[in-house]
Formats: C-alpha cells, structure tokens, sequence
C-alpha cells in the first residue's frame, strides 16, 4: 500500500528541525525510515507531518572522546557505517556484531542508530546493546538539550521518554579497555527477523585473567523495554570465572517476568534468555581470555 | 536525482522513491512486495548500495545516483548476469529476480572473491518463493567467473 498523505518537510539544519518540531501538530521524524516507512505503508501510523532529517547536516558521524572515554554516535549515523566502521570493530565490536542482526543489506543501509532507539521495538538489537553498555543519549529540543541515560528511556510499548518537539541527536557509549569481553547472541525464527529473545554481554577481567571485574548483561524481547540482568551481575563481577559460575548466573535469567504473545510464550522466552546468556557468557569470557583468537563458531 | 544516468524532475518528493520509479518515469521493473522491507523485490541501487525504494521517500535520493533493474543492461555485471540466470533457468513467476539482480549485481561489481556463501548472503534480503535460491545462486556464481564473463 501507499502511505496515507502527509506534508513532507525537508530541513537542512538541526536549528531548523527543531522549529519545525515545536511549531507542527502530529509531526514525526523520518530518519531511515526503515521502521516508520512500513508503519506508513501499512497505514498503522497516520502522521499529519513527516520531518526528514536525512538532510541534516551534522547528524551522522562517530566520535571519539579519548579523556571522556566514550564514542558518541550521531542519530542519522547508518547502521551499515557502524557495521563497516574498522574503529569499532577494534575497539567496540559488540556493536557491529549486534548489527549484524539487524534485516539485511537493503535495510542495514539505510536504518540509522537513532531511529532504532526512538522506534523502541521490544526485541531490537541496538535497544540490548544501548542497554548493556549504559549509553547516554542525547535529545535536543528549542527549549535544551538533555542527556537520558539508557535505563529512563523506555516509557512503554515503543514508547519513549522524547517529547514531541524533541529530536534524538546523539547517543554516548563509554568505552570499554581493550580486549574486553563481548558477545551479541539472538534467537530468532529466520536471519534476519526481528529477535524473540536476544542478549548483549560485555565483561572484563581482571589483570589476572582469572577472576571477573565487571559484566553486563542485558536482554531484550521479554518485554516492552529491554532487562539488565543486574542479578547475574553482581553475582559474576568479582567472581572467579569459571564455567559454572556462568551457569549459575544464566540461571538466574529464569526469574526474570516475560510477557508471552502469539510469536511465543513467556515460558518459552525465558528458556531463550537463559540459554542466549549462558552461550554469551561464554563467548565473552573466550574473547576476553584469548582476545586476539578468531573466533570460530 | 539521476535515474539511470537521466536527471529527473518534477516528482513529489514526499512520495516513495518505488511510486516515483514506476509512475513517473513508467519503469515497471521493480515490483512492490510486501512493503515493509522484508522481500527486497523493490531493490534499487542508492548510490550503488542496495535498498528497499518501498522505504525511501523520493526526496531522500534527491542529487542521488539510483540505478533500477533496467540500469543495469548497461553494467557489464548486470549484463552477463542477466544471461546467466536465463541460460540456468533460474526463475519461474520472475516477481523477485529485478530485486534479485540489482542485489548480485551490487555484490558481483565491488567483490573479488565471490563465493557461494558470499552470494546468498548478499541475496539474503530478497525472498524468492519460486526456486529454492539453488539455480539462482548457480547463475551468479557462474556470471562471476571467467566462464560467465565470456559465454
């Protein structure tokens, strides 16, 4: 189907994206489009005003902030530039692979950073790993800009804590010391599809490689927002690690509340989260332990 | 924006690049699908990267370079690809294969080493519910060899 009408506009600035943001009734943003087009197409979204941003300059890019310790990604920044970029891959893999997920070349080409949080979909890749890695994200509006850490973003059912007249510019990602631990693991019925469960791991030993500093967990497809798995954190970090104290702390993924729907049930979905954790638990205590050894699945 | 080499004017550019590319300029190649990105049968070319025009808007390829399944009769790998999957006979209703050839030929034009795998991950975004993939993989990889080149 074709998108209902809309009056489309075009703006080359932020400056001019946020007016245009304030001063519109029922305006949304299109970045990539690669949620909201088929919502559109499907006529599930009937917005009077569409604002592009692809236009807009400054929007897209990665930053690296060596005394801040973090790597800023702009909103518009394509996730195919991420899955491409050879500085994260070095330095900040768990994101490419998450990406790697995500649909296929078309959509990875055109869907942005940005556009995937605002989306907000309960099983998105990107939403487990801004999650797991306690980003900071960025929403400017004429009134400010204000720094939303990760954990106060999601407000619902794709929804999120942005304001009409808020756009999303950027999100910060706090770096992680060389040879981290990492590890992205999806279940999903096709490649491609949009995850039932998936987990993102980050974990870093200690200088003895034996026993854990800190880990992170964090699920997604249990709910309407993602799940750190504190629990299993704060039982791993410290820790020796061994294989069972990762067993154990997968375990604990089966306490966590899971909302089941037609795709699967609840029940279903936490025996997905707790083998999903275990396999990453041990695919970033591998990397972390031997981090220049390729990996072979 | 340029559509196959020609600059285009005169279109909406609130519309879909796939409505601009079948309605206005009446190149009926590529299809609609689903319309959701799922079946890539509306693969264009966005500055020689694959994408679903079904989700870009029109004004979104404005000063872009987007090539469609008729583009490629131009390109050398869009041309013996063409031959290929004809000579392996490689499609039956023929919905998917303008979505089908504009990913391979992206995926034949900038790989040296083109392998199996390396094919039915770049076709991964095109759904194809004909052939099972196996004559359409044997015809791209087969266009990507010498044999393809000169047969």
């Amino acid at each position: 189907m074709k998108p209902p009408p809309f009056h489309y506009h075009d703006p080359r600035t932020v400056e001019d994206t946020l007016h245009l943001l304030s001063e519109l009734d029922d305006a949304k943003v299109i970045a990539g489009g690669q949620s909201l087009m088929p919502m559109l197409n499907m006529r599930l979204a009937q917005p009077g005003h569409l604002v592009d941003i692809n236009r807009v300059d400054g929007l897209a890019g990665i930053g690296w902030y060596e005394p801040e310790q973090v790597v800023r990604i702009g909103a518009a920044t394509r996730q195919r530039t991420i899955e491409k970029d050879p500085d994260l891959a070095r330095r900040y893999p768990l994101l490419p692979e998450a990406i790697s997920h995500i649909g296929h070349f078309q959509t990875r080409n055109r869907g942005t950073v940005g556009g995937s949080l605002a989306h907000l979909d309960a099983s998105a890749e990107l939403v487990a790993v801004a999650s797991a890695a306690e980003a900071t994200l960025y929403a400017a509006s004429t009134r400010a800009v204000r720094a939303i850490p990760m954990a106060d973003f999601p407000r619902g059912h794709l929804t999120t804590d942005l304001t009409s007249d808020e756009l999303l510019v950027a999100i910060d990602v706090p770096l992680w010391p060389d040879g981290h631990g990492y590890a992205f693991e999806e279940f999903a019925r096709r490649h491609g599809d949009f995850a039932l469960v998936a987990a993102a791991v980050l974990l870093e030993l200690d200088t003895t490689h034996r026993s854990i500093r800190r880990c992170r967990v964090s699920l997604v497809g249990l709910g309407p927002a993602p799940i750190r798995l504190t629990k299993a954190e704060e039982l791993l970090n410290g820790g020796v690690a061994d294989d069972d104290a990762l067993r154990s702390a997968a375990a604990l993924a089966r306490n966590l509340s899971a909302v089941g729907d037609d795709a699967a049930p609840a029940e279903y979905r936490l025996a997905l989260a707790e083998t999903l954790v275990r396999r990453g638990l041990r695919r970033a205590l591998r990397r972390a332990t031997q981090p220049t050894t390729p990996e072979v699945n | 924006m340029n559509v196959n080499g020609t600059a285009v004017t005169g279109y909406d550019a609130g519309a879909r690049l796939l409505d601009v590319i079948r309605e206005h300029l009446g190149l009926r190649g590529t299809k609609e699908g689903c319309g959701v990105g799922e079946c890539g049968s509306c693969t264009v070319l966005l500055d020689g990267e694959p994408v679903c025009s079904c989700l870009v808007l029109a004004g979104q390829a404005e000063g872009r370079e987007v090539t469609t399944v008729e583009g490629l009769a131009s390109c050398p790998a869009g041309a013996r690809l063409r031959e290929q999957l004809v000579d392996h006979q490689a499609l039956q209703c023929g919905y998917c294969i303008p979505g089908v050839m504009v990913s391979a030929t992206a995926h034949l034009s900038r790989t040296e080493e083109v392998t199996e795998e390396s094919v039915r991950t770049a076709i991964s975004g095109n759904l194809c519910r004909c052939t099972g993939y196996t004559k359409l993989v044997s015809a791209v990889l087969t266009a990507a060899s010498d044999t393809g080149a000169h047969s």
